[in-house]
């Protein structure tokens, strides 16, 4: 307690006389005081746990119910389980074909993302030539511009490609549209592996191509998937490329053919099944979430510590 | 190095910069093009109108009314997110305060939790909170009247009065999980002792969070900023999928206004100057959030 008399010149009278006022009355009011504030602390975090929670377990538990029950009563628990709502959502909400579309398109734009993306990041990171701060700027500099600026162009120079309303074009886009960020995080990344392994390598006789692709590629690991994770949920959830660039509705990507069903359910009243695509929609990205949590917070929240 | 560099670069550098030039580069710098132009893409005829298309934007009251819109989502939704975000990130790491400075307990079940909202689409939201605020089967209407307060009952999203904070509400929280885990893992990095020499002095929860966890963070916080304002300004698919800017305009923001312009009047030239002013605003907002929270960085240990 002698920390009491020791003058705090930052300290406020005010905030000195509460301070003597409170710790007065011995330790066991004090254990009191932090006892109802650890209740409260704990009160706020399951408040905003539940408001998270909520609204994802009502929409999985609608998901089981009828359209009645729905409508009538959105807080009681479904009468039995309904599996033939997510049959339904799969087949006639054309689910299913999204889900098939979203995966040959990801595929396709990770592999090139990642690969596009790890060699400009390591000419740019570990080549000394004239340009390299420009071409760095250039790609960099495309993270500040919002995506809605580019929209009608964009729709010309895919059309004039021949690729409007296909999936190859939506994979060259996604993975146009995700080399500002790959480039600046593992440009960053490259720049922080030892030139010793490298010199050695060099020495050793290893062309540059085999360099990089056996002994720096492999020591970037970590970079590569924190970033990887970035892409895959980001081109996984993408919604307003698709929106612009596909038209033709056996093409739609699982998010752009979500928010068509949630329009097309407004005039047929089919609730179950917008549930049932809805659940279909966040699971399997919730479970991997569930599996992978350290890593994939770990790799989002990393290119914003920058 | 050789010469033998540059069969490298040109291998490793040229075709992602193609792709980059031809998919991102090239539509950005047209759209400044277009934008002083009258096309409207029908045919590749179109007029040259210098700046016409800026003076208009200058008189169109529905421009003026999602600017609006996008202004009170500039100062509302990096507000609320970090604040909310900072103190379930004290509770969360330094919140356990029985002896020793903890975490309470059950932090990392807390965190995965929170964080979950990151890993849906905005399309996936979207739809969910649509249905949330349905006024009739929605989940927020029937939590009201099960607790008895009717009277707060609302058309949500229908209200014009209402929908644009029903919006912002859901921004808040989507974005809250990201933050409390970007703030939590800041706080790792300070130093134990600090908050222990504060507990020791009888500091109250609320002069520790201002007067320690906020000025040792604020390279995070300003980062939480930026980042926060740009999601403001850029906020339109969520807007798209939940209202189309309705009802009557009252959701209105800039990007949807780019994007009805654009493809649903088909006024390219028009969409695209919007677009343009969009652009230099979200710039200087940037800029600006940098300068002012720019403060002299404090160096722990």
């Amino acid at each position: 307690m002698s920390t009491l008399t020791s003058s705090d010149p930052a300290r406020t009278p005010a905030a000195e006389e509460a301070v003597t006022t409170r710790r007065a009355p011995a330790k066991d009011k004090r254990s009191f005081v932090d006892g109802t504030l650890n209740v409260f602390s704990h009160g706020f975090l399951l408040v905003w746990g539940l408001l998270t929670v909520l609204p994802l377990l009502w929409a999985v538990l609608s998901a089981f119910k009828s359209d009645n029950e729905i409508l009538t009563d959105p807080w009681g628990l479904p009468g039995k389980l309904r599996w033939d709502n997510f049959t339904r959502a799969w087949t006639h909400g054309h689910i299913g074909q999204y889900f098939v579309n979203t995966g040959i398109v990801l595929v396709g734009s990770l592999t090139l993302t990642m690969l596009l993306g790890a060699t400009a990041a390591y000419a740019l990171a570990r080549y000394q030539f004239w340009g390299n701060r420009i071409v760095y700027f250039a790609f960099v500099g495309g993270m500040m511009f919002p995506v809605v600026l580019a929209f009608v162009p964009l729709f010309f120079v895919v059309r004039d490609a021949g690729m409007l309303d296909t999936l190859p074009g939506l994979m060259l886009v996604y993975t146009a549209y995700s080399l500002p960020f790959t480039v600046f995080f593992l440009t960053a990344f490259f720049r922080t592996l030892p030139t010793a392994v490298s010199e050695a390598a060099l020495i050793d006789g290893c062309g540059p191509f085999r360099l990089f692709f056996r002994v720096m590629l492999p020591m970037a690991k970590p970079g590569l998937i924190s970033v990887g994770i970035f892409n895959f949920l980001a081109h996984w959830n993408q919604y307003l490329l698709p929106v612009v660039l596909l038209k033709d509705e056996n093409k739609y990507v699982l998010a752009q053919g979500l928010a068509a069903l949630a329009v097309s359910e407004g005039y047929r009243g089919d609730y179950s099944r917008l549930f049932a695509g809805l659940t279909l929609a966040m699971l399997p990205v919730l479970v991997v979430y569930a599996v992978f949590q350290r890593q994939i917070q770990a790799g989002l929240t990393a290119g914003q510590m920058k | 190095m050789k010469h033998g560099k540059w069969p490298l670069l040109a291998t490793f550098l040229l075709p992602p910069l193609a792709l980059y030039a031809y998919f991102v580069l090239s539509p950005y710098a047209q759209t400044f093009v277009i934008s002083t132009t009258d096309w409207h893409g029908l045919s590749r005829n179109y007029n040259v109108v210098g700046l016409d298309n800026f003076k208009k934007l200058w008189n169109d009251e529905h421009v003026w009314n999602a600017l609006l819109h996008n202004l009170w989502l500039l100062l509302l939704l990096p507000v609320v997110t970090i604040l909310i975000g900072l103190f379930l990130a004290t509770m969360l790491n330094v919140g356990g305060r029985s002896g020793r400075i903890t975490g309470v307990r059950g932090s990392s079940f807390y965190k995965l939790v929170y964080f979950s909202p990151q890993m849906l689409s905005v399309a996936v939201i979207g739809v969910l909170w649509t249905e949330v605020y349905n006024p009739r089967s929605g989940l927020l209407n029937a939590a009201l009247r099960a607790i008895g307060l009717d009277g707060l009952a609302q058309i949500w999203l229908g209200d014009p009065d209402v929908a644009l904070w029903a919006i912002v509400a859901v921004m808040v929280w989507a974005n809250v999980g990201f933050y409390v885990v970007l703030f939590g893992a800041a706080m790792q990095s300070v130093p134990k002792d600090i908050y222990e020499a504060a507990a020791l002095d009888g500091a109250s929860r609320f002069a520790t969070m201002f007067k320690i966890t906020v000025p040792l963070l604020w390279d995070t916080i300003q980062v939480a900023w930026v980042y926060l304002a740009i999601i403001a300004m850029d906020s339109f698919a969520l807007v798209q999928i939940m209202t189309r800017g309705g009802p009557s305009f009252s959701t209105d923001v800039i990007g949807e206004r780019v994007y009805d312009v654009s493809f649903g009047d088909s006024q390219f030239g028009y969409g695209s100057a919007i677009g343009v002013v969009m652009f230099f605003l979200t710039l200087s907002i940037t800029v600006v959030a940098l300068q002012l929270t720019r403060r002299e960085r404090i160096e722990l240990s």
